[in-house]
C-alpha cells in the first residue's frame, strides 16, 4: 500500500546511487527496496538539519557500564557490561563539557521490547541544548519534522492507513491531565495510580487521539518524570512532553534534570523499586553524576524513534515491513 | 505456566479454568511505561471472545488438552459415543457437537478436543455424505445451483439445497458451514 506509493513519489537526485552488481532478484528482502530508499533519505535529511543549525553529530559508546536507572526499561547484558538503551548519560556528559548543540543517530537496545511499533534493537536520534527548555525543542522537533517529511515524500503530509494527516502547521498540545480526564476520566496529576495510568494511556488515551495533525502530551506527573525537571509554576507536574502522529509515540522530550542530588535521589528510588521487582539494578553512573555535580547549564534534549518514523512516513503499520532483518 | 512474555497468536490458555486460545496479540508500551500484552481471547468451549491487558509479572496456566482420534459408534440418548482404536470409549454431549450431530455417520473418523478429560470440541472431516429424507419435488431439468429450496436430512437437520435435489438423494455437506456443497447421486 503506501510502499508501493512510494515507488512514484519523486526521489531527491542524490539518493539514487546504483549498488555496482545488485540484480533484483527473488530474496525476501527485495521488498524492502523501498523503504530503504525511503528510510536513507530520511537519515539524511536529518543530518542536514542538524549540520544546518550547528549541532555536532557525536557517537557515544554503546557498550556501557551503568544503563539510566528507569523502572521500565531493561538492558541486554554484554559480557561484563550492558548494551545502551539510550545514549542520554554520555551526551550529557559531553553537554557539562562544553557542546552546546549535539545530536546522536545510532542503535540502542531494550530487553523483551518487542511488538507491531517495538524492536529489540532500535535506531535512536537523541538531540541535546543547553540553554533551552523542552518548549525550544519542541519548535525545533516540528521545524525538522516539517524538513524531514519535505525531503522524505515531497510533501508535509500523509494519508496513514486511511487517516489524513497535516503534519504542518497545526500541533495540537493536550496535557496529560487534560488527556486522561477526557478520554480515561480521570486526573493523574491529582492522584497518581501507576498501575492504571500505564493501562489506560495505551488502551483509552494513545487510540482516542486526535489523528488530523501531530499531538503533544504535555506536563506528566512528576511520578513519571524519568529525567526531567519539575515545572517551576507547577511542581507536580515534570517538563517532559511526548509526540504522536497518527496515534503512534514517536518521540519524548525533556527539560533536562540538571540538579545532582535529586539525580541521585531519584536513581536510588529507581533502584530501589527495580530490586523490589527483582529487576536487575544497574550501578549509578558516578561519571554522570560527577558531570552534574561539575555544573550543566540549563538543558534540554530529545529521543526519537527513527524506525517509527520511517514506518509512519512509509505508511505501513508494523516494523515488520521497515526492518529487513527482523527474525519473526 | 507462561508468563506474559510468552503470550503470542495462537497460544492456548487456561483462565479461570476454562481453556481460551489468543486469537490476537499485541505488544504495547507507553514510553518510559511498563510493558503491556494485549490480547483478543477465543473461550474454547462457547466460542465467545473477550479481550484482556496483561503485565510482565502476570502469569497464565497452560490447558491440558489433548486431541483424540476416534471413530463414531452410537447414540445413546443425548449423548454420543465415540471409540478410539484401543476400543476406549468417550461420551460427549450433544451441546458440545452443536450441529455437527446431525453430519455424524457410523464408523466416522473426527478429532476431539479434550481439556481436563471433557470432550470440549469434535472436527468432523470437511465434507459428510447425507440423504435427503424430506423435500419438495425437484424440477426436472433445473440445474441452476443458485435457487435454493429447502430440506431436511435424517435427524431433521434443515437445509438449503438447488431445485433439482429430490428426496432419496445423497448430497455432500461442508461441516465447517454446514452448508450444501454438492450431489453424490440420485436417488
Amino acid at each position: 500500500m503506501g510502499v508501493e506509493n512510494l515507488l512514484r513519489t519523486p526521489i531527491p537526485p542524490h539518493a539514487h546511487t546504483p549498488i555496482r552488481g545488485f540484480v533484483s532478484g527473488s530474496s525476501p528482502l527485495s521488498r524492502f527496496k523501498p523503504v530503504l530508499a525511503l528510510r536513507s533519505r530520511i537519515l539524511r535529511a536529518i543530518r542536514d538539519f542538524f549540520d544546518a543549525r550547528g549541532f555536532l553529530e557525536v557517537e557515544t559508546p554503546i557498550r556501557i557500564a551503568a544503563p539510566a536507572l528507569e523502572l521500565h526499561i531493561d538492558a541486554m547484558p554484554s559480557g561484563d557490561a550492558w548494551l545502551r538503551t539510550s545514549p542520554e548519560l554520555h551526551m550529557k556528559r559531553l553537554l557539562a563539557a562544553g557542546c552546546e548543540r549535539l545530536y546522536q543517530l545510532g542503535p540502542c537496545f531494550r530487553q523483551g521490547e518487542r511488538g507491531q511499533r517495538h524492536h529489540p534493537e532500535f535506531t535512536l536520534l537523541e538531540w541535546y541544548r543547553t540553554n533551552a527548555d523542552y518548549r525550544d525543542i519542541l519548535a525545533e522537533t516540528k521545524a525538522l519534522i516539517a524538513a524531514v517529511a519535505e525531503a522524505a515524500l515531497g510533501r508535509t503530509w500523509l494519508d496513514y492507513r486511511r487517516t489524513h494527516i497535516e503534519l504542518m502547521p497545526v500541533w495540537e498540545t493536550l496535557t496529560v491531565a487534560e488527556a486522561f480526564k477526557t478520554f480515561a476520566g480521570w486526573n493523574p496529576v491529582e492522584h497518581f495510580d501507576a498501575e492504571r495510568f500505564d493501562l489506560d494511556m495505551v488502551n483509552k488515551v494513545e487510540p482516542n487521539l486526535p489523528a488530523a495533525c501531530p499531538v503533544v502530551l504535555m506536563d506528566y506527573p512528576t511520578d513519571v518524570a524519568a529525567l526531567a525537571r519539575r515545572k517551576p509554576e507547577d511542581p507536580r507536574v515534570a517538563e517532559r512532553w511526548e509526540l504522536y502522529i497518527a496515534g503512534i509515540e514517536i518521540a519524548n522530550a525533556f527539560s533536562e534534570l540538571t540538579d545532582p542530588a535529586e539525580q541521585r535521589t531519584r536513581f536510588a528510588a529507581c533502584a530501589a523499586e527495580r530490586r523490589a521487582l527483582g529487576k536487575p539494578v544497574y550501578p549509578l553512573d558516578e561519571n554522570f553524576l560527577a558531570a552534574l555535580e561539575s555544573g550543566l547549564p540549563p538543558a534540554a534534549g530529545i529521543a526519537l524513534g527513527v524506525d517509527r518514523l520511517v514506518m509512519l512516513l512509509a505508511g505501513v503499520a508494523s516494523l515488520d515491513d521497515v526492518l529487513p532483518f527482523r527474525d519473526p | 505456566m507462561y508468563s506474559a512474555s510468552d503470550l503470542r497468536k495462537g497460544l492456548r490458555v487456561e483462565i479461570d479454568g476454562v481453556p481460551f486460545v489468543i486469537t490476537d496479540f499485541n505488544f504495547v508500551k507507553p514510553g518510559k511505561g511498563a510493558s503491556i500484552y494485549n490480547c483478543r481471547l477465543k473461550n474454547m468451549i462457547t466460542g465467545a471472545t473477550l479481550t484482556r491487558s496483561y503485565r510482565s509479572n502476570d502469569t497464565l496456566n497452560e490447558p491440558k488438552l489433548e486431541e483424540r482420534t476416534m471413530r463414531y459408534s452410537y447414540k445413546d440418548g443425548d449423548e454420543y459415543v465415540f471409540l478410539d482404536k484401543n476400543f476406549e470409549q468417550l461420551t460427549v454431549r450433544a451441546e458440545v457437537l452443536g450441529d455437527n450431530r446431525f453430519f455424524l455417520v457410523e464408523e466416522i473418523e473426527v478429532t476431539i478436543l479434550v481439556h481436563n478429560d471433557a470432550p470440549i470440541g469434535v472436527e468432523l472431516p470437511t465434507f459428510v455424505e447425507k440423504t435427503i429424507v424430506e423435500t419438495e419435488p425437484g424440477a426436472r431439468g433445473n440445474t441452476a445451483t443458485n435457487v435454493l429450496k429447502p430440506a431436511k436430512i435424517e435427524g431433521g437437520y434443515a437445509i438449503e439445497v438447488p431445485l433439482f435435489i429430490n428426496q432419496g438423494d445423497v448430497i455432500r455437506i461442508d461441516t465447517r458451514t454446514g452448508g450444501y456443497s454438492d450431489r453424490v447421486r440420485t436417488a
